[in-house]
């Protein structure tokens, strides 16, 4: 395994990252309510990490968030004139029938970057996640840590203001989670906007500045890690720290 | 000895006769050219409906699926009024010529590879579409990344599509009209050779064709599993 704590020497800017405002956002396709209504602003350094039970609408929080779902009622807006370019890591990562290099240099073409310089950022990529020695290697053969960390890698040759990760270490040995976890801060670090949602406790401790906490569709909370994890404030919050079963 | 069709077969080819040699060269033309032609209009086409929401989708889809047991007769036919003297595209006199033959197998061709590779397409994109939808990538944009994902799967389509082209006969008999030398193809040659009582040539005929088909599906098959092997 590479290291990840390579020093920085690119040129994203170190810029506030763009803050994501969800106004009485609701979701409720067929007339189902499986998300919402609510309402709360993600300003803060971040990484912002979502918790809560299965079935509280993390996933679903992440993808109205993305624009890979529409929201029935309400708002999902960002800072700035237009949405910031994102990228998303999902749990089982998605990667095409061809080479981990083809893979990225495919996610570079589809965001119009020159055919000249794909190759290049390509495998500036992959060496930073330390895959250089699997830029031929068909992606499907990959072990499950080098796929995610391959998606780790074309989320980052996008340099996207936000990523969002839908438990991208949920299936990972703790070597690769250790990995991903490293990865994620780099992003944190290059001044990008992480949204996070997780199962692991330990994780999310390691890992957050604030935690968005959901039950039931509903944001319960939303502060800094610190008080999360010390003191939460909301009932539902106390019963999943304290391993308790929570609807 | 000369009455048995597996020496007939032999010797046809032994000899390399060369009417043979004829009748064999323009049925791979015909079919090949046929597959090539649908498949560049059939896979788009699919690919089209598994992406796209329109009006009137599920019939299309319906009538694809439907077509893929087209009559080759009503294909012929079709065709053959298509092209008579007096059709609307009389003019190109293309009638019994190995153009016409083409056309009417990419008509037979083409609801087949349409509809698997929708078929294909489809399960694949159930697949990517969060990721494509992530990367911002618009549903033509899709198309390519999709058929070219699908490759192997599509092969498959491509061999059921030449094997119908190749077993085919109502059809290019009714607009070929099994001229010799000009658009006699290998089923045609059966037919004719059987109701003349010929049966050791006509199952010679046989076997060759069944033959070549069987060569070019092993080689897909072979050329498929390497590069299977390669990409995972």
């Amino acid at each position: 395994m590479t290291s990840l704590n390579v020093p920085l020497n690119n040129s994203i800017e170190l810029s506030a990252p763009p803050s994501l405002r969800f106004e009485n956002v609701e979701f409720n396709p067929f007339g189902h309510r499986l998300f919402g209504p609510c309402s709360f602003t993600l300003d803060g350094p971040g990484p912002t990490l979502v918790m809560g039970p299965n079935g509280a609408g993390k996933s679903l929080m992440l993808r109205l968030a993305h624009g890979l779902l529409t929201p029935t009622e309400g708002a999902v807006t960002w800072s700035g004139t237009s949405a910031p370019r994102q990228a998303m890591v999902f749990q089982t990562p998605v990667l095409l029938r061809r080479s981990a290099l083809a893979n990225l240099r495919h996610a570079l073409a589809v965001n119009n970057v020159p055919r000249r310089l794909r190759t290049e950022l390509a495998l500036e990529a992959l060496a930073r996640f330390g895959l250089s020695s699997c830029a031929d290697t068909p992606a499907r053969v990959l072990s499950g840590g080098e796929k995610q960390r391959l998606a780790l890698a074309r989320a980052w040759s996008l340099s996207p203001a936000v990523l969002f990760l839908d438990e991208p270490t949920s299936a990972l040995d703790p070597a690769a989670i250790k990995a991903v976890e490293a990865a994620v801060q780099e992003f944190h670090k290059q001044g990008t906007r992480v949204v996070m949602t997780t199962h692991d406790l330990h994780q999310a401790r390691r890992l957050a500045g604030d935690v968005l906490f959901l039950s039931e569709g509903k944001v319960q909370e939303h502060t800094s890690a610190d008080i999360f994890f010390r003191a939460p404030v909301s009932r539902h919050a106390q019963a999943y720290l304290n391993g308790e079963l929570v609807a | 000895m000369e009455d048995n069709a597996f020496y007939v077969a032999l010797s046809l080819l032994v000899n390399l006769d060369a009417s043979l040699y004829q009748i064999v060269v323009l049925s791979l033309q015909v079919s090949l050219l046929a597959v090539l032609i649908a498949a560049t209009l059939g896979f788009p086409l699919g690919a089209a409906v598994a992406l796209w929401q329109f009006p009137g989708r599920g019939g299309v889809i319906v009538a694809l699926n439907a077509l893929m047991g087209l009559p080759p007769v009503v294909a012929g036919l079709g065709v053959y009024l298509l092209l008579s003297r007096a059709g609307p595209l009389g003019e190109l006199g293309l009638l019994f010529t190995p153009g016409a033959m083409v056309i009417a197998q990419v008509i037979l061709v083409l609801p087949i590879l349409a509809a698997l590779s929708r078929q294909k397409v489809e399960e694949l994109l159930g697949e990517y579409r969060e990721q494509f939808v992530s990367l911002g990538m618009s549903r033509a944009r899709m198309m390519p990344t999709l058929l070219w994902d699908a490759r192997f799967a599509l092969l498959t389509v491509l061999l059921a599509g030449f094997g119908r082209a190749s077993a085919e006969v109502g059809a290019v008999m009714m607009v070929g009209g099994n001229i010799d030398g000009v658009t006699r193809v290998m089923t045609t040659a059966i037919v004719l050779e059987t109701s003349k009582g010929a049966l050791p040539l006509a199952l010679g005929l046989g076997i060759v064709l069944l033959t070549l088909v069987m060569a070019i599906n092993a080689t897909a098959y072979i050329l498929s599993e390497m590069a299977k092997r390669r990409m995972g």
